[in-house]
């Protein structure tokens, strides 16, 4: 069924210059289990859309339209409601994993917390459990790395880390917004991987926001390109590679040098579809 | 052929970091071996590729070159001299002809500048005698030539975006008529769309003026597509060098093959294929 | 080709903006623009001069020397009978000028020796750093009030002693900024063409200090006039027959108890007014200057 459906979702931003729409009339819906992925340039509202869903818009942020998970209505729900839907139903990981670890923590505890508070579990439960999420992420001596703080962590191993914790109230829902823009080629690959080897094992739905159409193209069922606020396209992602139907997305995928394809001269984007024709 | 413009021998860059295993009440100090013994040539009007993931040294490498940071043995030989042995003074007069392109484009820049000015530095710096009027025209024949519109030449870098902004550092590295350009991942803090329209600048500027470029970079793909050579760091060692298509197509060593199994590639059905593989090599490790 | 350049919009000109749009910071500077006028306009209109003793008042003050047109005593007089408006004034300029000079002092010397010390690292910065720490850890206050006692009472000792230290926090704030501008790309811009060092502190990183500098100099002016008031508080400070307004604030507090209130509200009021407007004006500048908090 439908786990999370998107109708006419606006964010517009005060500012001091006045409003500013980021988000425009975005719709799309996400069956569960299935990976849904965003894909933009910076200043896109790629991630915009997503905080907004999950209420996390900066004070001077407001959403409009509606966002239903499992049928109910979540956009613009009041702080302590969202916050039943956050982790437990809903998780989210970011760019940069040091923004949701606290450097002066040991992982153990941070992670023995989500499950106490959320779960009930007693301290030696949730530290086992802690322990069998790292090893599902593939952290070598979880065992004894649990107790380590998070800078002791590679870039990569912290990403594992924070993918670990956000799966550890199992939810149905992950939004992972850039997970791999700060990692290297390498370990984008391991995390990606991984992740899909999880969706396999767990049956979580995901939504991959990015910039790289590379990325997209391996793990995710369906694309939703978007420019400006606006959504350019929204297919299943093989129709989307092989027979792009929007001016923007053709320019984009046009746009990457690829490795298995040699090229004279990289064609640019056209912004021949914008009234006006300008950037 | 002919002689190579920049021939590097047995670069080493080592650092003294403090070690945080060693005990005692005074920090102890090991080396850091960023840079441990590279050599490579490059050839007038060459572009050499440099890819390795963070940490490899491949910025500490090309910054070695020019002296920014302290080599501690090799050479840099530039038309015949070694660069690492020269006077600041002759040091100073070579810098004119290798200059650099760095990867913030708004960071590079000097905010409390203007584009203009911005620009003429490196003529301020080389060509003393040079008059304003003249510094200023040639400013806005290069602003001109990087895709500018020379009436923005009192704007300030935050008026910009992020891919004009690349644009005036190409400019400010082209205003000396250099022979070779350092660029030290010039565009991988670009969008996409805009990485191709700089990507595309360089490489036509290259072929217009015949300049070498060292060209560092973590993305594959863009590299790949813009170097006649490709040379692959890992942990300050050189692993592989050899032609793009040879480094690409046929790659000899370990971790080249594992670097070039790891990039994304645009096309679904292919990227799963690859996934299978890598899963497979996984579970056979 | 030149004749339609834009005109660039500097970062200047962008904190001048949000600094004229933020309502206290420019209330603080239309008081403190007009203590200054007040305090060189001002004398005059004075009828009575700071030094004089109106001899009629002397020994009355509290039912003679209250504040009136028609004695020509506008704000009254202090307990020998002169005149408090004169010496209110005098006092602006002394305190204002201790404040000016000593957050002079810091900037000069502070920015230079802090930019150079940050800048050329290594064992010139741990050495210059060191001695910046070690005058810090002097008691300053004690050494000011032994210059005072050895070498006699004069503003000449007074601004020596505020010079001195004004300048060691800049220096370390100016020090910890050229740490972080100089691994700018910037600055490996200009040194990879070969700029020239001093160039580069002239050209690239003062002007991007600046901001800060600026900040923490308007806060540091308050700083300093708070100093030199309590140095004069303890009566240490500018030798009689001139004053300032810690002196005047002292001897104000000193006499309130014979109902001569108006000896401790004049000097008062136009204190806490330049303190107030000093830390709007800070404030500001820090909002307007700083582009983090756009």
């Amino acid at each position: 069924m439908n786990i999370l459906e998107v109708k006419n979702l606006s964010v517009t931003f005060d500012t001091p210059d006045g409003d500013v729409h980021a988000v425009k009339d975005v719709s799309f819906k996400l069956w569960e289990g299935k990976t849904l992925a965003i894909v933009g340039e910076s200043g896109s509202g790629k991630s915009q859309s997503a905080f907004a869903m999950l209420g996390l818009l900066p004070k001077n942020g407001h959403a409009a339209g509606s966002v239903k998970y499992m049928g109910n209505e979540i956009l613009n729900l009041p702080e302590a409601e969202m916050n039943k839907y956050r982790a437990n139903e809903i998780a989210m990981i970011f760019q940069d994993p040091m923004t949701s670890l606290n450097p002066y923590m040991r992982i153990s505890k941070q992670l023995t917390e989500v499950l106490i508070h959320h779960k009930g579990m007693s301290k030696r439960e949730a530290l086992g459990e802690s322990i069998r999420m790292l090893d599902a992420v593939q952290i070598p001596d979880a065992a004894n790395r649990v107790h380590m703080y998070p800078h002791e962590f590679s870039g990569g191993m912290r990403q594992r880390v924070m993918i670990a914790m956000s799966l550890l109230c199992g939810p149905k829902l992950l939004i992972a917004d850039e997970p791999t823009t700060a990692l290297d080629v390498t370990v984008q690959a391991e995390i990606m991987d991984l992740l899909i080897d999880l969706q396999e094992d767990f049956g979580m739905a995901i939504i991959l926001i990015t910039h790289d159409m590379g990325i997209v193209a391996g793990t995710c069922e369906d694309t939703l390109v978007m420019f400006g606020g606006n959504v350019m396209e929204y297919r299943p992602t093989i129709d989307l590679f092989e027979n792009p139907q929007h001016p923007y997305t053709k320019g984009l995928l046009e746009a990457v040098p690829r490795l298995d394809v040699d090229v004279q001269t990289l064609s640019t984007v056209s912004y021949d579809f914008l009234e006006g024709g300008k950037k | 052929m002919s002689e190579p413009i920049l021939s590097v021998r047995d670069m080493k860059v080592w650092f003294d970091v403090r070690d945080d295993e060693a005990g005692g009440i005074f920090p102890k100090t090991k080396k850091l071996k960023a840079v441990d013994g590279v050599s490579f040539d490059l050839m007038p009007g060459e572009t050499l590729g440099i890819v390795g993931e963070s940490g490899c040294g491949k910025s500490t490498l090309a910054r070695s070159i020019i002296r920014l940071v302290k080599a501690t043995s090799g050479e840099a030989i530039w038309m015949g001299r070694d660069l690492l042995k020269l006077s600041d003074a002759d040091m100073l007069a070579v810098r004119k002809d290798i200059q650099m392109i760095f990867q913030d484009p708004l960071a590079s820049l000097n905010p409390r500048m203007t584009c203009g000015e911005i620009i003429a530095e490196p003529l301020k710096t080389h060509f003393k005698g040079m008059g304003k009027a003249e510094r200023r025209e040639k400013v806005s024949m290069m602003l001109e030539k990087v895709g500018m519109d020379p009436a923005q030449i009192n704007r300030y870098p935050h008026e910009f975006s992020g891919g004009q902004c690349q644009r005036i550092g190409i400019a400010r590295a082209l205003i000396t008529n250099p022979k070779l350009i350092i660029c030290d991942e010039p565009v991988s803090a670009l969008d996409v769309s805009v990485q191709a329209q700089v990507v595309n600048l360089l490489m036509g500027l290259q072929e217009e003026l015949g300049i070498s470029l060292l060209f560092i970079a973590h993305d594959l793909s863009v590299v790949k597509h813009i170097s006649d050579r490709i040379m692959v760091l890992y942990f300050g060692n050189v692993v592989e060098i050899g032609t793009a298509q040879q480094v690409i197509e046929d790659p000899q060593h370990e971790y080249t093959q594992k670097l070039i199994a790891s990039v994304p590639i645009p096309d679904p059905r292919k990227e799963m294929e690859r996934r299978e593989i890598r899963r497979a090599k996984r579970a056979a490790s | 080709m030149n004749t339609s350049e834009v005109k660039g919009r500097s970062l200047w000109s962008d904190a001048r903006r949000r600094f004229f749009q933020n309502k206290a910071a420019v209330a603080g500077l239309i008081a403190l623009t007009l203590i200054v006028l007040i305090s060189f306009i001002g004398p005059f209109f004075a009828v009575w001069s700071n030094e004089t003793i109106d001899w009629d008042v002397m020994g009355s003050a509290a039912t003679l020397g209250q504040p009136s047109f028609a004695s020509g005593h506008y704000f009254g007089t202090d307990d020998l009978g002169r005149d408090l408006y004169s010496r209110v004034l005098q006092g602006t300029r002394v305190s204002l000028m201790v404040g000016v000079i000593g957050a002079g002092i810091s900037v000069l010397v502070g920015t230079i020796y802090g930019t150079v010390a940050g800048y050329v690292g290594g064992r010139t910065d741990q050495i210059m750093m060191r001695i910046v720490d070690i005058l810090m850890s002097i008691p300053f206050m004690f050494v000011i009030i032994l210059l005072l006692v050895v070498f006699g009472r004069s503003i000449g000792m007074l601004f020596l002693g505020i010079g001195l230290l004004s300048w060691l926090d800049m220096s370390r704030i100016v020090r910890g900024q050229t740490l972080t501008l100089k691994n700018k790309e910037f600055v490996e811009a200009a040194r990879a063409t070969g700029v020239s060092t001093t160039t580069i502190i002239r050209r690239h990183i003062i002007p991007n200090l600046l901001g800060i500098v600026a900040i923490y100099a308007t806060l540091l002016v308050p700083a300093m006039i708070l100093t030199e008031s309590f140095i004069s508080f303890l009566g240490l400070g500018v030798q009689e027959p001139l004053t300032s307004w810690g002196a005047l604030i002292s001897e104000g507090a000193g006499t309130i108890r014979y109902d001569t209130e108006w000896q401790l509200i004049a000097p008062l009021i136009f204190f806490v007014i330049t303190l107030f407007s000093f830390f709007f004006i800070g404030d500001g500048l820090r909002d307007a200057l700083d582009p983090k908090d756009r």
